[in-house]
């Protein structure tokens, strides 16, 4: 029996699903605005200690990353599929260098006792409450999404391994590719929102 | 029509299949969905249901009757959320939605049929854990089903936690739901099935669809802040540490404003669909109920702080969303005088669908108007947290939803199951239903207006008699209630044979057998007219 | 077994690694201007620097310039949606007492 796959129905369906977790980042976006609105001196300051250069580092890694996953789509498409896998790793790879730089930025905070309801946190004006309050939950919400990402990833590279993802039948590797580029964009957001907004 | 070797209806176990439950559980078949949906959603109503009727023998004199305070507390939470998040949200699309889109677009199942089986899933996941906040923990929440804070983050020790993450799973339910509607209409309609023939039901489910898709995630992240404050600290909404409470009231909103279209949308389909059947006549205004509907979803995520009048939010604001809310009343209006002009000089045939669709317009009517009452700020601010609030809800939600979920029941039941039930019966007990609904809920709108707060677990003597008239429209509409249930258990186990089209109903789906077989269609079908096309269409007669 | 006559385009690398130059570029821009304090215009600065970027991966990397109208709308309608959403709430928080 011959199946036809919708490919524009299965892209169809994950540029949808993007919708919803651009909405549920929304939120927490929403509640950003208004308190950026309400304390923008008390951001500004605290934006300041936060580590500039280790905020820029991650963008670039997640940055190369959406770059090697467009590429390796562009690969497999070309029917390049031992390169495609290569630069899947790649990805893999700056996903898992994010995720440590980000371990040691929340662990030097947290250490300096800054996270959520700590006697030092709460000792300082609200806005800086607010901030890092904003700072903890946006950060670790778009970091169980880069885990999320990481794994999908490693799904497809699993189904190129047994052929189940293929030059001719791609679609899984795309929509991968559209979620992890989903990711890389909201750290495009979070990044001056909480690093430059000083 | 089908020829023989389809004809192995969908309850039946598919030859060369093995049967038994996991045919069921694990099926990808959307009809089989649909009627574990059914099922679902038919079981946690009766049991709102019995809790909303416990309520009200609770308030039928004041002072203690049958419970304390914190009970009381729990039973009108568990009320709202069982209604809301396990039955009127799901009702419709879930379950008819799952069973009659596809086959009215011409398609052999939904796009992602594996999905839709993960998001039944995904309830029936909800639906445990919010089984097992009650047991767990301290007790079942008393936050309202609004979960408000700073109550349910920084005061209740009840079990809110499991709750909130019941109703994350819930709603990603509904968005799954939402997502595989919106692509199956957009990749899977039949050859000649282009937009403006398809059933009016199909375009409501579709505007219902993106509503989920973007507005549900938005409860995602307020349920999830929820859990985050409880378990943090974080202080986002709690004025101590700066935090602001009414952005949550903000959050709450985006989402819960637009599920009451996501609510009422797909019952307005099935009325579009039902009339036209019933009046033997094309409907009115085709093109401007399928558009209203899709106005309705854009317009009704413009309104949100309407509900916020007196939350101490700016007066800018208060001004903004009342004007807003007079706009979104404008589509459901169209609605309403498309509904009616479709009768005018139609051949009327009073069957049961179609009181129960008479009874949506009336009531449903009852609920819009008594909505502009609370959506112009000057008023609001009189009725605001009364009972008038109560009894426009459910006026809209029940009165509305409900009586669509009815209609579509009686529409549909003779096509699910082959068999009809006694109509007799049906209309009797749909006259109990509209009377008891109407003595239960309009002396609430009277109590508001005098000053009963809503959620008061007791009250002073000058209510009673209202109190007492709305507890005893409870009882007859618990009886009416039963009654329907009753007959449509019957007909499903004894009722009449029917053959495939016992209304004369023009689309997709009363051209195939009833019960539907495995494969919707023998053949691929080629539409080449609208869904309300009548000439030529006869009503089959059940034996 | 699969079959599928849709056309898909495939963008090169050579385009896709200029995207990628251009998101470094634009990254260090945003450090640089932050450095500056162009007043209420900061949040202005970096957030219309955020959105070019964003463009740029969701047109080449998410290949959204090469998908059919519909996609287009629907990717529009959505970040109108989250734009009212989060601007409406001003017409509280912007006017409080």
């Amino acid at each position: 029996m011959t199946v036809v796959k919708d490919y524009t129905g299965a892209k169809l369906g994950m540029w949808l699903f993007l919708f919803t977790e651009i909405l549920l980042f929304g939120g927490l976006f929403l509640l950003y605005a208004a308190y950026l609105h309400r304390y923008p001196a008390d951001f500004h300051l605290a934006g300041k200690e936060l580590n500039v250069v280790l905020g820029a580092t991650n963008t670039v890694v997640l940055i190369s990353s959406s770059w090697l996953m467009a590429l390796s789509i562009s690969a497999l498409q070309q029917g390049r599929v031992e390169q495609s896998k290569k630069l899947l790793l790649g990805t893999l790879a700056c996903a898992g260098m994010f995720l440590v730089i980000k371990y040691f930025e929340w662990s030097a905070k947290i250490h300096h006792g800054i996270y959520p309801d700590s006697p030092e946190l709460l000792a300082r004006p609200a806005g800086e409450v607010m901030f890092f309050g904003l700072y903890y939950l946006m950060t670790g919400l778009h970091g169980l999404h880069v885990i999320l990402g990481g794994g999908v990833i490693t799904y497809a590279y699993v189904l190129i391994l047994k052929g189940r993802v293929t030059p001719q039948d791609f679609v899984f590797l795309e929509n991968a590719g559209l979620y992890w580029h989903l990711v890389d964009l909201v750290w495009i957001y979070l990044f001056p929102l909480f690093y430059l907004i000083a | 029509m089908a020829s023989d070797h389809s004809a192995v209806s969908f309850f039946e176990t598919q030859p060369g299949t093995r049967g038994g439950i996991t045919s069921w559980i694990f099926s990808t078949d959307h009809k089989r969905i649909g009627i574990m949906y059914l099922w679902g959603i038919m079981g946690f109503f009766i049991v709102g249901m019995l809790l909303g009727f416990l309520i009200r023998m609770e308030l039928i004199a004041p002072g203690r009757d049958i419970m304390d305070q914190q009970t009381y507390n729990v039973m009108f939470t568990l009320h709202g959320v069982i209604m809301i998040f396990l039955v009127v949200i799901p009702s419709i699309p879930a379950a008819f939605g799952n069973i009659f889109l596809p086959i009215q677009i011409g398609a052999e199942d939904v796009s992602f049929p594996r999905l839709n089986n993960f998001s039944w899933w995904l309830y029936v996941a909800g639906a445990s854990l919010a089984l097992v906040s009650l047991f767990t923990g301290n007790g079942p929440p008393d936050t309202g089903w609004t979960f408000y804070v700073p109550f349910s983050s920084n005061v209740t020790t009840t079990n809110v936690d499991v709750a909130v993450m019941a109703v994350f799973i819930l709603g990603f339910s509904s968005i799954l739901t939402g997502l595989n509607f919106v692509t199956t209409l957009h990749r899977l309609r039949a050859p000649g099935m282009t937009w403006t023939r398809m059933p009016l039901f199909c375009w409501s489910l579709y505007a219902t669809g993106w509503i989920q898709i973007l507005a549900t995630p938005v409860l995602g992240i307020t349920v999830l802040l929820i859990f985050a404050e409880r378990m943090l600290g974080v202080g986002l909404f709690d004025p101590a540490k700066g935090g602001d409470p009414i952005l949550y009231q903000h959050l709450f909103w985006i989402y819960s404003h637009p599920a009451v279209y996501i609510m009422i949308l797909p019952a307005m389909g099935v009325i579009s669909d039902v009339l036209p059947v019933f009046a033997r006549r094309d409907i009115f205004g085709y093109k401007m109920i399928a558009f209203s509907s899709v106005m309705i979803a854009f317009a009704g995520s413009l309104v949100w702080a309407h509900h916020m009048f007196t939350s101490g939010m700016s007066d800018t604001a208060v001004l903004v969303f009342s004007f807003l809310t007079f706009v979104v009343a404008i589509p459901s209006a169209i609605k309403i005088f498309n509904w009616v002009s479709t009768l005018y000089k139609g051949s009327i045939y009073t069957d049961p669908p179609l009181w129960f669709a008479l009874a949506f317009i009336f009531l449903f009517s009852i609920g819009g108007l008594t909505g502009l009452i609370l959506g112009s700020a000057g008023t609001d601010i009189h009725v605001h947290d009364t009972y008038f609030v109560v009894g426009h809800f459910h006026y809209v939600i029940f009165g509305g939803l409900g009586f669509g979920l009815f209609s579509a029941m009686h529409y549909w039941f003779p096509k699910i199951f082959g068999r009809m039930y006694n109509m007799r019966t049906a209309k009797i007990a749909c006259v109990i239903i509209f009377t008891g609904f109407n003595i239960l809920y309009f002396p609430m709108l009277i109590m508001g207006l005098q000053g009963m707060p809503r959620r008061y677990y007791d009250y002073l003597p000058q209510y009673t008699f209202g109190h007492q008239v709305s507890t005893v429209g409870s009882w007859i509409l618990v009886a009416g209630l039963l009654l329907m249930f009753w007959n449509l258990l019957q007909g499903s186990l004894r009722g009449r044979k029917c053959s495939g089209n016992p209304w004369g109903g023009a689309s997709l789906e009363w051209q195939i057998p009833s019960p539907p077989p495995h494969h919707n269609f023998v053949t691929d079908p080629v539409v080449d007219r609208g869904p309300y096309d009548f000439r030529g269409v006869e009503r089959d007669d059940c034996r | 077994m699969t079959e599928h006559h849709e056309e898909h385009h495939t963008v090169t690398y050579k385009l896709n690694s200029i995207i990628w130059g251009l998101l470094l570029v634009l990254t260090a821009i945003t450090v640089a201007a932050a450095q500056f304090d162009f007043g209420f215009l900061n949040v202005v600065v970096a957030m219309t620097i955020a959105t070019t970027k964003a463009g740029l991966v969701i047109l080449f990397f998410m290949h959204l310039k090469y998908e059919k109208p519909l996609f287009k709308i629907i990717v529009f309608i959505t970040f109108l949606l989250l734009a009212i959403a989060i601007g409406f709430t001003f017409f509280d928080l912007a006017y409080r007492n």
